[in-house]
Order: structure tokens, then C-alpha cells, then sequence
């Protein structure tokens, strides 16, 4: 058949050499390669125990910030939740009591906030949207694997950043 | 004193069935760590320290799953294969000498379970017995890709025996003995003055190819496992199998590796012995145990060559497996057996 291209190169069969047809050289060939593959680094990084190094801008599982005196800062404008493509952000408003100054910053708070994990897409827009720098993506924590379902609902519990120890 | 020496047996033999079988244990944890030291990963390593309870792991899982027969299977000959397949597996270490002789007493112990005076013959007829397990086991599973692995199994061990036979006849002309305990201690006289390295490798290292190469397809092992081809034949002769039956396979398999690196280190490669074993001024019983180590170091470092090589060749085709059977090995190893005996001749004339 005529190629097409006229760059197609002409093979010949040629009958196998003595040390070829003998196989022992390739083989040796081949285990020579297996060896020094035997003694390389490998590329397995243990997980649990070791973790791949992140990048500093790596949107990880999220949390809810508190101010400098321990204040929650979320003010439940629900922006973030606006701004969620996946909408994954669910969130319950409520006002501050006399005596709650010390908890919530301003006179609105979330009673209830909820990420679901499993919509989450980790895109860092409610990041973007917050106007009170509340909620922040880390960039060392993974939203582990687990058993459940309901379990990847992660409320105010696992997000809000744990209290100061100074102001306990 | 009859008894005593009955104890001593006893215990020789138990101690070889018990190291026997915990290499064949260990050795599907190594495969699994040289298979994945060779191919940049870590292996098993969450199962204790290392992964070393990963075994025991694995046998906790085979004995709680399903001990299931097809409908329509022979259910006696079912569970009697892999029963025979484990037997002959474990008979054939008991003529292997794993030492020289320990003398307590005053009196010599030989670290052998049972002494034969054909002991190759005896590991040869084990051997060709294994191939029952497998036939019986693929025949009675009643599913015709297990019968194709059977029918390959025992076709690939009948042409291989023929090369490995012609191979240990070469041997034979030039140990002059069929004892196990002979020609291991036959090897440990001097060459060029350094004594213990009288190996038969030096003597026969065309026949130790042959033989190694009819090992591989006598044990199933990569390159020639076409008895089990996934590829063609899903599972090959173990298809039907489930739970400790499988198990059971799996396990032979080990054992006849460890078996076969034995009879190889024992044949060719010195046995017990090792360069300088009676220039070095050493007590008899710390060189008799030196020397079992030095055997055990042998074993596995054949144990470790089998896997090497399971990781690096593809199989072959079972054309090609024919060919290189009957058309390669056994001409090449019938041609050994006149070479050698020429070179025996020349040597009796000359000398």
C-alpha cells in the first residue's frame, strides 16, 4: 500500500541472533531493572502518619473565626451562604442576650451553622464573601472520610475556632 | 537408649515442619514486599510492626469465609485436592539434610529427619505426586476453565519432569550417589585448597539452568503459571475454590518454593557448607550451626530469586512453553548428560 505521508519506515523481520533466541540476556536485562528499582525511594507517602506538604494557598476544611477577645465574629448576613455555589451553607440567625457580649461580637449571631461536606466544592467563595473575615478555609486540615452521611454535616461544634486559653 | 534416639527424631522432624510451614507463612508476606519494593511502593506495613502480623491476618480472613462446593461438584474429590496438594508440599522437606551433624554426648546427631539412601528419587516422586492436588482439584471443580488449568498443569509438570530428570542424571554421574546427606557432604571437600566449596554448581552449570528453569515450571511460578492464567482462564485450576481451600493452594505454592530452594541450595550450590568451614579452627557444633545458617541464608535468598522473578518476566505463551520444553531443555539437558559423562571418561583416562 502506498503511505500517505511517505515517511512510514521500511521494517524488516529480521530472524532473532543467538543471544536473543537464548532469552538469558534479556532476562538478566530485565532483573538488573527490577533490582534497582527494589533499592529506589518510593513514592508512597504513609498517610495517617505522614502528610503531603500543602500549599499555602490549599482551601482546606473551613473554620469559623473568632475576634481578638474571644468574640465569635459571624454575624449570620448569610452572604456566604448567597455566594455558595454548591449550597452547602445552612444557618439559623439569632439575636445576642444582655449577658452574651463576651460570646458574639455584634447584637446578630449564628444559632446554628451548618456546612455540609459532602456539597461542599471547597472553592473558598464564601471566603471571599464574608465582610466580618469570619469563616476562612485552612490550608492544614482535610474534611476526613467517614462512615456516615450525617456525619459530614458539620456544625458550629467542628467549625468555630476552639476558645483562647488565656480567656477561659 | 532406642527411645532417646526416637526423641531426637521426633523433634528433628517437628522442628522441620514447623520451620517449613512458617516460611511458606512468611514467604506471602515477602512476595508481597518484594512485589512492591520493585514496583516504588512500601507494601503491606498497617497489620503490627512492618506489617509482619499481616500474614495471620490474612489466614483469620481465608478461615472465616464461605467454605463453598458448586452444586454439581464431586464433593469428595473438591476437598480432597487441595488436601493433597498441602500434603505432598509438606512431605518432600523431610530428606533435606539442613546440617552437618551435632555431637551431644559423644554422640552424633544428624540435623535430617529421615535419612534415604534414594533421597532424590523420594523428592522427585513427591513431587510429581503434587501435580494430583491440582488435576484432582481443577477436575472435580466441574467448570471447564478449572478443568483447562488442570489439564495444563499436569501437561506442563510431565514435560518439564523430563528436562529436570535428564538435568539431576547429569548430577548423578558426577556425585555417584542418590543420598541427599552424600552429596551435601561430598561438597564441603576442598577446592583449590579452600575447603567447603566443592559445589556442584562449578561442575554442572548448564544442568543448574535446566534444573532452575524446570524448578519455576514444577512449582507454577512466573513465567510458566498457565495453570492459573487469569487472562484465559479466570482462576486457572482454583477457580471454584473459596475460603481455606484456596487457601490451602496458595499455601502449597510457598511450600514448594521453599522446597525447591532447599533441593537446589542441597544439589548445587554446597548445602550446608561454606568457603573456609574447616580453615577457620572453629569448634564442630558452631561450624555445624554456622553452616545450617548459611543453608537457610541459601534457601532464601532462592526463595527471593523465584520472586524476583515473578515481578519482572511476563508469562509465557503456552506454545512457547511447549517449545521451550521439549524442543530447548531437553535436547540441551541430553546433551549434558553426554558431556559430563565424556568428561568423566577423559578424566579417568587421563588421571
Amino acid at each position: 500500500m502506498q503511505s500517505l505521508s511517505n515517511r512510514a519506515k521500511k521494517l524488516e523481520k529480521k530472524p532473532m541472533t543467538m543471544s536473543e533466541r537464548m532469552y538469558l540476556p534479556a532476562i538478566f536485562q530485565g532483573l538488573s531493572i527490577t533490582m534497582r528499582h527494589f533499592f529506589k525511594k518510593k513514592a508512597t507517602i504513609k498517610y495517617p502518619e505522614e502528610t503531603r506538604p500543602m500549599s499555602a494557598v490549599w482551601r482546606g476544611l473551613h473554620v469559623l473565626k473568632r475576634d481578638e477577645k474571644g468574640r465569635e465574629r459571624c454575624t449570620a448576613c448569610g452572604l456566604c451562604a448567597v455566594a455558595c455555589p454548591a449550597e452547602a451553607i445552612t444557618m439559623v440567625a439569632g439575636e445576642r442576650k444582655r449577658g452574651e457580649e463576651h460570646l458574639y461580637r455584634e447584637e446578630k449571631y449564628a444559632v446554628s451553622y451548618e456546612i455540609n461536606m459532602l456539597r461542599c466544592i471547597f472553592c473558598g467563595l464564601c471566603e471571599e464573601a464574608c465582610p466580618k473575615a469570619a469563616i476562612f478555609l485552612q490550608n492544614d486540615k482535610l474534611a476526613p472520610a467517614r462512615y456516615e452521611r450525617d456525619e459530614f454535616i458539620y456544625g458550629k461544634d467542628r467549625l468555630v475556632e476552639p476558645m483562647p486559653i488565656q480567656n477561659q | 537408649m532406642e527411645l532417646s534416639l526416637l526423641l531426637i527424631k521426633a523433634l528433628i522432624i517437628l522442628a522441620v515442619f514447623g520451620v517449613t510451614l512458617l516460611i511458606a507463612t512468611y514467604s506471602t508476606y515477602a512476595e508481597r514486599k518484594v512485589a512492591a519494593f520493585i514496583q516504588d511502593r512500601v507494601g503491606p506495613n498497617r497489620a503490627g510492626p512492618f506489617g509482619l502480623a499481616q500474614p495471620l491476618a490474612d489466614a483469620v480472613k481465608l478461615f472465616f469465609k464461605e467454605e463453598f462446593v458448586p452444586a454439581n461438584a464431586n464433593k469428595f474429590l473438591f476437598i480432597a485436592g487441595p488436601s493433597l496438594a498441602m500434603l505432598t508440599a509438606c512431605m518432600s522437606s523431610a530428606v533435606i539434610p539442613f546440617g552437618g551433624t551435632l555431637i551431644i554426648g559423644g554422640e552424633a546427631i544428624h540435623l535430617q529427619a529421615i535419612e534415604v539412601n534414594i533421597g532424590i528419587l523420594y523428592v522427585f516422586g513427591i513431587v510429581a505426586l503434587g501435580v494430583y492436588g491440582i488435576m484432582i482439584g481443577g477436575w472435580a471443580s466441574n467448570n471447564k476453565f478449572s478443568l483447562l488449568g488442570a489439564i495444563r498443569a499436569a501437561s506442563q509438570n510431565i514435560s518439564y519432569e523430563l528436562a529436570m530428570g535428564m538435568s539431576i542424571i547429569a548430577l548423578l554421574l558426577v556425585t555417584g550417589t542418590l543420598s541427599m546427606r552424600d552429596i551435601a557432604a561430598q561438597q564441603g571437600q576442598e577446592l583449590f585448597g579452600i575447603s567447603g566449596l566443592n559445589w556442584n554448581i562449578f561442575y554442572q552449570p548448564l544442568g543448574f539452568l535446566i534444573f532452575i528453569v524446570c524448578a519455576f515450571a514444577e512449582t507454577n511460578r512466573v513465567p510458566f503459571d498457565l495453570p492459573e492464567c487469569e487472562t484465559e482462564l479466570i482462576g486457572g485450576y482454583h477457580t471454584e475454590y473459596s475460603s481455606m481451600g484456596m487457601g490451602l493452594y496458595l499455601f502449597a505454592e510457598y511450600v514448594n518454593i521453599f522446597v525447591a530452594s532447599a533441593v537446589m541450595a542441597t544439589l548445587y550450590f554446597g548445602g550446608y557448607n561454606f568457603p573456609f568451614m574447616n580453615q577457620l579452627g572453629l569448634p564442630h557444633n558452631v561450624v555445624t550451626i554456622l553452616g545450617t545458617l548459611v543453608l537457610f541464608g541459601k534457601i532464601f535468598f532462592f526463595i527471593f530469586f523465584f520472586m524476583w522473578v515473578r515481578w519482572t518476566l511476563p508469562r509465557f505463551r503456552y506454545d512457547q512453553l511447549m517449545n521451550l520444553g521439549w524442543k530447548i531443555l531437553i535436547p540441551l539437558s541430553i546433551a549434558n548428560v553426554i558431556i559430563t559423562g565424556g568428561a568423566i571418561l577423559l578424566k579417568q583416562e587421563l588421571f
